[in-house]
């Protein structure tokens, strides 16, 4: 796991790139690679790599080449499969050099194509060159578990594992906030790939292969989703469990032993996790580490859960206890490394965890991330059926009912909170055919937060629906799909990939060079969840039916019978009251915020007022804390990545050294840049 | 100031408007997405305090909390069930 950079000239004439810009795009990104940096050069393409040495410790260097030096790679990630792949290429005729999963890339390129990458089972964000077409083929993997950021400037195609990294490279770019983008998060949480949060720059979407030469791009999906049919189920629940079993003990495996190092779990003490982890823990011979984040705040601690599978599992446990000033104190550099404006403070117990699996020797972490979308884990999904269920008969005084098997606060709360609540679940519910119904409640609370936004950013986004922009980016077959199928899929289109395995995920690993394994994602566990029928996922309301029968011995009864709680984290609340650092006063006031240009001062004046006066024993809503959060981590990401200059770090010092240019060649061994 | 005004000051307040010429005394607050469920509650907490009046259970209603307008007729009208109180005349706006 690493990081990658590179550019290719997209036309004729123009002079050599100087080195000088690829070490700057790999030094920025030492932080996914500390381990090795490889670069490589030619008269029309560069390659830099920054690695994290997993597999092949010994000759795994890259950039990597074909046997006969025309088809290069720099990669990031995993391809899991690349075992099974290797043995199918040797019979076809090709030789190996390494031990390694990249050389895999090369060669399966050479014999398939782009076909090559529907064949593998991994996470990955990959950039070939094939020198003799002068033709750049990116591609990244079906969910997105890894970054690839792009972006056309001086008549070149520059692209990165991190915007950073490109910033970094050409610091002569306009370094500026994309309307689109702000409106996209401020609804989605995320932006949706292609989109970005900043002017110019675009990401690689999951599931896609890009081919780029002077003489055009083509940009094509080699995945899509495909969902079960309404068909009738082929086999009974207890029998889709067994296979949903076998599949998740493979990925486990794979996850486990396709590594040159040890991999350790993380442990929320929710049922994804500790499945993971129950699974890791019947792979792992010796030593397995799990790791969890605990909460001063007992309103989000999961202590208890936690404790009881570490100790079912005989796990090295680690326990991380996380306070409101570690948020704060982190929260910077949580937003630097995230790249995005965040809602949440969720992302920065799981910087701070990250850091600690270092600290503990281990590179690799298992997660149970996935699960939710995958088998329909979500009280979005249940609250969608309910939602549906009442739109079929709007008038019925019955059917919204339901809402309190969902909410069962709601049952204890007084009437006017109850009627509130059927009016905030009812709203459009005669609309309940419509694709994005369920995710509407979501989407729109979120979206009141452009109120905030400055008169100038509202007018730019005045005929801009971010809404209907992404229903009308589905795929063709999205019709034909079950609600519930289309729900999961605009929640693994957004949520999982914008956020979760982002902001939440790579980010906050690769921050302190620890690679995540997602067993929930694996390619085989996906088809198969996917084709299974809505029933089989979402039983009357009962959420992850399938899942809760595969972990029925593996982990606690208590465990899998538990209410599912959702990950939070202290959010407005980490940030006011004594002790607050004067930066948060300072990214609040009339200057800061006039500079951003994103938000109104007023209204920023008036959120941060009711925020102090909350610190003194006030309730804060869910709303005012998204707000808090939105308003400080896009002051952040604008202060950090858009008005500081980005450095030039001291160069890092490159062990694969490949120039074609000036003829210099330093290869693992030979030393670097050895005259050749 | 006047009830609506008073009202209409809270609310640009608590809910930080950032234009406040966007925000008509009828404009139906849940339903533009300026106020959610908990924001309501808000509100109530709000009028309860600053005007000494209850919300019962049954009057936590659209037609009675969905405006600037709409909630400082319903203040009225409280204030007027709830017999001769000190203020005047001046203080309910025309609704």
């Amino acid at each position: 796991m690493c990081g990658i950079a590179g550019f290719v000239a997209l036309r004729e004439g123009l002079p050599p790139q100087s080195l000088d810009e690829l070490t700057a795009m790999v030094s920025a990104l030492r932080h996914r690679g500390p381990d090795e940096f490889g670069l490589y050069r030619d008269a029309h393409a560069g390659l830099g790599h920054a690695r994290l040495s997993v597999i092949d410790l010994l000759t795994g260097q890259q950039p990597l080449c074909n046997e006969d030096g025309s088809l290069w790679v720099t990669f990031n990630g995993e391809i899991f499969n690349y075992v099974e792949l290797r043995a199918e290429l040797e019979a076809l005729g090709h030789r190996f050099r390494t031990r390694s999963d990249t050389e895999v890339i090369v060669h399966a390129y050479e014999s398939w194509a782009e076909q090559a990458f529907e064949r593998f089972n991994g996470q990955f964000a990959i950039a070939l060159w094939d020198s003799a077409e002068e033709t750049l083929i990116l591609a990244r993997d079906r969910l997105g578990v890894r970054p690839l950021y792009l972006c056309e400037h001086g008549g070149r195609l520059w692209f990165a594992s991190e915007v950073k990294a490109i910033f970094a490279g050409a610091p002569a770019l306009t370094r500026a906030f994309d309307p689109v983008g702000l409106a996209e998060t401020f609804t989605f949480w995320t932006v949706v790939p292609p989109q970005s949060v900043f002017q110019g720059v675009t990401e690689l979407e999951p599931g896609h292969v890009r081919r780029i030469s002077r003489r055009g791009t083509v940009d094509r999906a080699f995945w899509t989703p495909r969902y079960a049919e309404g068909a009738a189920p082929a086999s009974s629940p207890g029998e889709a469990a067994e296979r949903v079993r076998a599949a998740l003990e493979d990925a486990v495996r794979l996850r486990m032993l396709r590594a040159d190092v040890p991999v350790g779990s993380y442990l929320s003490g929710g049922l994804d996790s500790s499945l993971v982890a129950a699974l890791g823990r019947r792979v792992s011979g010796g030593r397995f580490c799990t790791f969890s984040v605990r909460f001063e705040d007992l309103e989000f601690d999961e202590t208890p859960y936690q404790r009881a599978v570490a100790e079912r599992l005989e796990s090295e446990h680690h326990e991380l206890v996380v306070s409101r000033e570690d948020i704060r104190a982190a929260f910077p550099a949580v937003v630097a490394h995230a790249e995005r404006p965040l809602l949440r403070t969720g992302p920065a117990p799981l910087f701070l965890l990250s850091r600690q699996v270092r600290e503990a020797g281990i590179k690799v972490v298992l997660t149970g991330e996935g699960a939710d979308e995958m088998f329909a884990g979500y009280d979005l999904f249940r609250e969608g059926k309910i939602r549906r269920f009442w739109g079929r008969q709007p008038e019925s005084a019955l059917r919204p009912r339901l809402l309190e098997r969902l909410y069962p606060y709601l049952v204890r709360s007084p009437v006017s909170q109850r009627t509130l609540a059927r009016e905030f679940f009812g709203r459009g519910r005669a609309q309940w055919d419509t694709p994005g119904f369920a995710h509407q409640p979501r989407w729109q609370s979120a979206a009141a937060l452009q109120r905030l936004f400055s008169a100038e950013l509202r007018d730019r986004l005045r005929r801009v629906d971010v809404v209907e922009r992404l229903l009308a980016s589905v795929p063709a077959e999205f019709p034909g799909w079950s609600s519930l199928a289309q729900d999961q899929y605009l929640e693994a289109r957004t949520l999982l990939s914008g956020y979760l395995l982002s902001s939440q995920g790579d980010r906050m690993l690769m921050a302190h060079s620890i690679e995540g394994r997602f067993p929930f994602l694996d390619a085989h566990v996906v088809e198969l969840a996917n084709g299974l029928p809505d029933a089989f996922k979402l039983r009357g309301l009962d959420e992850k039916h399938v899942l809760k029968r595969v972990a029925r011995g593996l982990v606690p009864d208590g465990v899998v019978e538990r209410s599912k709680q959702p990950y939070r984290a202290p959010d407005a609340q980490a940030f006011v009251g004594p002790g607050a650092p004067g930066w948060i006063e300072d990214l609040t006031s009339e200057r800061a915020v006039g500079d951003a240009g994103v938000f109104d001062r007023g209204a920023v004046a008036r959120l941060w007022r009711k925020c102090q006066a909350s610190a003194a024993g006030g309730q804060l809503s869910n709303f005012d804390n998204m707000a808090l959060v939105g308003v400080l981590s896009t002051a952040l990401l604008h202060e950090q990545l858009i008005r500081q200059v980005p450095s030039r770090a001291p160069g890092v010092e490159f062990r694969t050294f490949v120039d074609r240019l000036s003829g210099a060649c330093g290869r693992p061994g030979s030393g670097i840049a050895a005259g050749v | 100031m006047t009830v609506q005004q008073r009202i209409r000051a809270f609310i640009l307040e608590n809910f930080y408007v950032s234009d406040p010429a966007e925000l008509a005394d009828d404009a139906l607050l849940v339903t533009s997405g300026l106020v959610d469920s908990t924001g309501v509650l808000e509100i109530i907490a709000f009028v309860e305090e600053e005007f000494g009046i209850r919300v019962r259970d049954d009057e936590t209603t659209p037609d009675n909390l969905e405006s600037i307008e709409r909630i400082a007729s319903f203040v009225a009208r409280k204030r007027q069930a709830n017999g001769p109180t000190s203020f005047t005349s001046g203080d309910v706006s025309a609704a």
